[in-house]
């Protein structure tokens, strides 16, 4: 008999019971639909542990990125006042000298421009030079011995006690460099280390005019010391002096705040792939709500009002958004230990993952609000839809209104730019980013919308029957063709584009190095030395035109304004770094083909000498300081100050290898000037190239050369090592539109059972029913993957031409690679699917999708 | 005896200018409660859509319908939800019972609806009145067709309407299956005392009721009580 328990309506626990128990039947195809969101949740998880651990790694070795408590470092030796400061501080010092140089492996003859780093002292104090084996580390110091960057080892294929010249001496390598405090895989790759002790330092001859030597004091102290405080005291007189003030604390927030950009920079990639997964669960939620039209009329019909059949379905919906959350979390947290592996190269610290709550319960939290934005178009048309689809199926549910789903984009919108702006911390760009992503989807939906009308305004009705078939099932009622284009689409142009932006960078060095451009550069040629360089290089069989004279010197002053005005008055234009810099400056009295004119007019030969010298400043460093035609601008050359008048700007094609400046002279004004050459020419091979360094460096250990093909190289190993880093994100998200694809496919396969059963019943051959489920999918995955390379190539176009400043040309091989891929994926899960479909007996598969 | 649902000046149009379509016109009848009622009239002539007015699901376009002593059209949606899960009981031809429920929780369901608690007894008794006892935990897609609308007649009768619409409930059905049905109806109707209002194209199921209303073209076109409501005057 019925119960006492009056009338009340059912309570939140029979709605849970009743979303429990309606999902009993569906509930592998609801986690499948959640699934999408899954890779995205987890790799914005993976990507916010390790910046958390990555946070704490920084904060807690910190002192052993900088190796002291403080470093002063310059371009110049220390002056008197500076130095004396330095020396008054702290209870242990050190000092170093940096420049670069070339090496000779005498043993394999091998010549290459490394970093020198001349020690004197006991640094590092935090931290340690780790070396094979261990105590060269120490012991270096006290012979004529050096430590060797381990690559730059590996690449010579040297080995401990063998012999290296350093200008005019001969170490022996004491041990591999395998780390040191400030290095990473990136700097070593850039410029490999050699780290010697300073009093062989004058021995080498390399410390003489024209060295680019950066001078650096490392402090340390004992004793409990306010460093904060204390560096507030000091930092004006060392910043005027023109050095540069490092402290932990100060390289810490700097190394913290330059990857949390790079955590940022994947969280966004990241959220693409998690939007993509949002399309899946939109347009899975969709279907499956659709599919329970009948349920929810019964419902209806038995007295349930719209807003219980509403929460009956936004508790399921939650429940699993939750759990494929929560998988996510888990997949991401698990994800993260292999992250650091993946990027050990740029990590400036040792990272040991770690398991971050508040990436997990972020994940979680950002999963469950993605399930129901993008669910909540069709779990809000459930409360409208009416009772009477229980006496008539047909009925549909009205269209909708169009206020509400409007709002439910706004609202999606509002998500993305709320999340965007979280990332990146600024308007504008998390507009662009928002803007970007709407721009792809309406391109790809447009596309979509497109390829319905054409293929069934232009049908090809003389085709045979399993060509209409298939074309047919692009724009028949209840195609998956909107969301296969969109996730297929958006995941090829996101992969596309990382391909493309490689191209465009490598681009912009392979120009330099192809057809009879030079591609070595010999610089620090001291006057006494030309002549015989050039006559080596004839020697070694290299074209020869001459070389080009450089002056070194800084700037005093803009008009009146010097490094002490423009610190009093920030208003001014100019950057500190203007006046700190050293320029190396040329004199010729014609230009060269990089060059062209953009204002004023250039006067070759300095004339008129009651009037200063007309210089011409390269443009953007003049617009970046404001300085204008006709300013004066008063140069520091070796102690003699000299006056000269812009007398024009000029535009300066940097990605030409040859010697461009920022500041060129007339002739007439440097010829005695004390000043050292640059010779420019052309390798024809590695080997070549080999012979020619090690003939040079053997005379004149000074020297340094540059070698183009390996400054390729190492942009390569550069990119790749990056690029690595980009290409796993963006295969990531590829991987999440497969995972959609896969969930689409699924629920279509539960539409197209009866279908395909149907034909089967009448007499088709599985083999037709397969034909027709290729030719469908080639058909989408063709256009998709199409599209998506569209989209690409757009925005890399602008890429280059607003950001990388090139003109875009694709690498057409990879595309077409890409396009053939995705094509062949798409069919591939496609059939996988239909055959399961096609070998089981109708009968079978008639009863399951009932 | 008191009415339990009246129509006045009913009709019904679907669609707009050229395309409206006037499916009902003026319908006029009162239902006294406990009455037994058969709609017939031939295919396409508004019988469901009647029915459909009559049990709240749909709103006439003109004229007013009072289901126990309620005006519905002044009702929304969800109030008239309400009144279908207190007063009204559902059978309709395709039985409709819930494919993700077992036979007794979709028994169960208007009572859970009306927030009762301790129904189970209950809802096994009327499942044990249809015979189904033995396949409670049973999905529809387990059932039979004949099995699923006895199931369903059992979920009709589970909240105690005071008014019952069968939509042909015995439409999809065999013979044999068809006259279990109409057996059931009944019995459980007589013993509940509800009004039970079928549409059928059945003249012998039409024939057991006491008052025949026939459609035509949306139009009433006889309204006769039979012998069996004579008989049970
Ligand atoms: N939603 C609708 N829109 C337009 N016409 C409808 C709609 N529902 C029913 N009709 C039409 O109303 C008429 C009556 O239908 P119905 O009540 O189902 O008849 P019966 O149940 O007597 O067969 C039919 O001609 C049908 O096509
Ligand atoms: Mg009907």
């Amino acid at each position: 008999m019925i119960g006492s328990s009056r009338q009340s309506g059912p309570s939140v626990a029979w709605l849970l019971s009743m979303a429990w128990r309606d999902s009993r039947r569906n509930r592998s195809r609801l986690f499948l639909f959640i699934s999408s969101i899954i890779l995205g949740i987890a790799a914005l998880v993976s990507v916010q542990s390790l910046s958390d651990s990555l946070r704490s790694e920084i904060e807690r070795q910190a002192a052993e990125l900088v190796g002291a408590d403080i470093v002063i470092s310059g371009n110049k030796p220390l002056n008197e006042n500076i130095g004396k400061l330095a020396d008054s501080l702290g209870d242990r010092r050190a000092a170093q000298k940096s420049f670069p140089s070339m090496a000779l492996f005498l043993r394999s003859g091998g010549a290459r421009l490394v970093q020198v780093r001349a020690l004197e002292g006991d640094f590092p104090f935090y931290g340690q030079l780790k070396t094979i084996p261990a105590s060269a580390g120490r012991s270096f110091r006290n012979q004529q011995e050096i430590l060797v960057d381990k690559g730059l080892l590996l690449q010579f294929d040297g080995k401990v006690g063998d012999s290296v010249q350093l200008g005019m001496t001969v170490f022996r390598i004491a041990g591999m460099l395998e780390s040191a405090p400030g290095q990473t895989g990136l700097t070593s790759a850039v410029a490999p280390v050699i780290f010697m002790p300073m009093r062989y330092l004058p021995g080498t001859g390399l410390e003489q005019f024209g060295s680019r030597i950066n001078h650096s004091r490392f402090i340390k102290f004992d004793r409990k010391t306010d460093i904060t405080s204390l560096t507030e005291r000091i930092e004006d007189r060392i910043e005027e002096a023109g050095y540069e003030l490092t402290t932990i604390e100060r390289q810490q927030e700097q190394t913290s705040r330059s990857f949390r950009d790079v955590g940022r920079f994947l969280s966004l990639i990241g959220f693409v792939a998690l939007l993509l997964g949002c399309i899946g669960v939109a347009s899975a939620i969709h279907v499956y709500i659709r599919e329970k039209i009948g349920t929810i009329a019964i419902l209806r019909c038995l007295g349930a009002t719209s807003r219980q059949a509403f929460l009956i379905y936004l508790f399921q919906i939650l429940a699993f958004g939750g759990l494929g959350s929560l998988a996510g979390s888990v997949l991401g947290s698990a994800l993260q230990f292999y992250l650091p592996v993946l990027l050990k190269d740029i990590l400036p610290v040792s990272v040991e993952a770690r398991i971050s709550w508040q990436a997990i319960g972020s994940g979680l939290g950002l999963g469950l609000i993605i399930s129901i934005l993008f669910a909540l178009a069709p779990l809000l048309s459930i409360r409208r839809i009416s009772p009477l689809n229980t006496l008539r199926m047909e009925f549909q549910a009205d269209k909708g209104d169009r206020l509400t789903s409007l709002l439910v984009y706004l609202l999606m919108l509002a998500f993305i730019w709320g999340f965007s702006w979280l990332q990146i911390r600024q308007v504008l760009p998390s507009l662009y980013f928002t803007l970007a992503i709407v721009v792809a989807f309406l391109v790809l939906a447009g596309f979509a919308r497109l390829l319905m009308w054409a293929v069934k305004k232009f049908f090809p009705g003389g085709w045979p029957y399993v060509w209409r078939q298939g074309l047919a099932n692009l724009y028949r009622p209840q195609n998956q063709t909107l969301v296969l284009l969109m996730s297929i689409g958006l995941g090829t142009a996101l992969f596309c584009t990382v391909l493309f932006i490689q191209t465009i960078l490598l681009d912009r060095v392979k120009v330099s190095t192809s057809g009879a451009q030079p591609n070595i550069v010999v610089f620090d040629i001291q006057e006494t030395q030309r002549d015989s360089i050039v006559a080596i290089s004839k020697r070694e069989g290299l074209d020869v035109s001459g070389t080009v004279p450089i002056v070194t010197m800084r700037l005093k002053s803009v008009n009146r304004i010097n490094i002490d005005s423009l610190r009093r008055d920030s208003s001014l234009p100019m950057r500190p770094w203007l006046f700190n810099r050293e320029y190396r400056v040329t004199y010729r009295d014609t230009l060269v083909s990089s060059e062209r004119i953009r204002k004023g007019t250039w006067t070759g030969v300095w004339k008129d000498k009651s009037q200063p010298p007309g210089i011409s400043v390269e443009e953007g460093l003049a617009k970046r300081n404001g300085i204008r035609i006709g300013d004066t601008l008063t140069f520091d050359v070796q102690g003699t100050p000299m006056a000269t008048i812009v007398g024009s700007l000029r535009q300066v094609e940097w990605n030409r290898i040859q010697t461009n400046f920022l500041v060129l002279f007339p002739a007439g004004v440097l010829e005695k000037a004390p000043k050292f050459h640059v010779l420019v020419s052309r390798v024809e091979s590695p080997e070549h190239s080999a012979r020619y360094q090690q003939a040079v460096v053997k005379a004149f250990p000074n020297v340094s050369i540059i070698d183009l093909g390996l400054v390729l190289d190492v942009v390569s190993a550069l990119l790749d090592k990056i690029g690595f880093v980009i290409r796993f994100m963006a295969l990531y998200c590829m991987a999440t539109g497969i995972v959609v694809l896969i969930a689409s496919v699924l629920i279509s396969k539960y539409q197209r059972i009866r279908e395909s059963v149907l034909l089967r019943t009448i007499g088709a051959s599985r083999r037709q029913i397969l034909a027709i489920t290729a030719i469908e999918y080639l058909m989408l995955g063709a256009l998709a993957a199409l599209t998506g390379i569209l989209l690409a190539m757009g925005g890399s176009w602008i890429l280059a031409e607003q950001v990388f400043d090139t003109t875009f040309r694709p690498d057409w091989l990879p595309v077409l690679g890409v396009f053939a891929g995705v094509c062949l994926l798409t069919v591939g899960i496609g059939m996988t699917n239909s055959r399961q479909v096609v070998n089981r007996p109708p009968l079978e598969v008639l009863r399951d999708a009932s | 005896m008191d009415t339990i649902l009246s129509l006045s000046h009913v009709s019904k149009a679907y669609g707009h200018g050229e395309h409206r379509l006037k499916v009902l016109d003026d319908i006029h009848f009162d239902i006294h409660s406990g009455d037994t009622v058969a709609i017939i009239g031939p295919s396409g002539s508004g019988k469901t859509t009647l029915l459909g007015l009559c049990a709240g699901l749909d709103r006439p376009t003109e004229g007013s319908i009072q289901l126990n002593n309620i005006s519905l059209e002044s009702l929304d949606e969800d109030r008239r939800a309400r009144v279908r899960n207190e007063f009204v009981g559902f059978v309709f031809q395709n039985f409709q019972l819930l494919p993700t429920l077992t036979a007794l929780e979709n028994v169960m369901v208007p009572m859970e609806l009306q927030g009762l608690k301790n129904i189970r007894s209950h809802a096994l008794d009327l499942l044990a009145k249809v015979g189904l006892a033995n396949r409670k935990d049973h999905y529809p897609v387990q059932l039979s067709g004949g099995e699923q609308q006895r199931v369903s007649i059992a979920r009709a009768f589970s909240n105690r309407p005071r008014i019952l619409f069968a939509d042909e409930p015995t439409g999809n059905l065999d013979a044999e299956n068809s006259e279990l049905i109409e057996k059931l109806l009944f019995d459980l109707n007589r013993e509940a005392g509800t009004t039970l209002i079928v549409v059928t194209h059945n003249p012998e199921l039409a024939a057991k009721t006491g008052r025949i209303i026939a459609l035509k073209g949306g139009k009433v076109v006889s309204d006769l009580a039979t012998d069996r409501q004579t008989a049970s005057i």
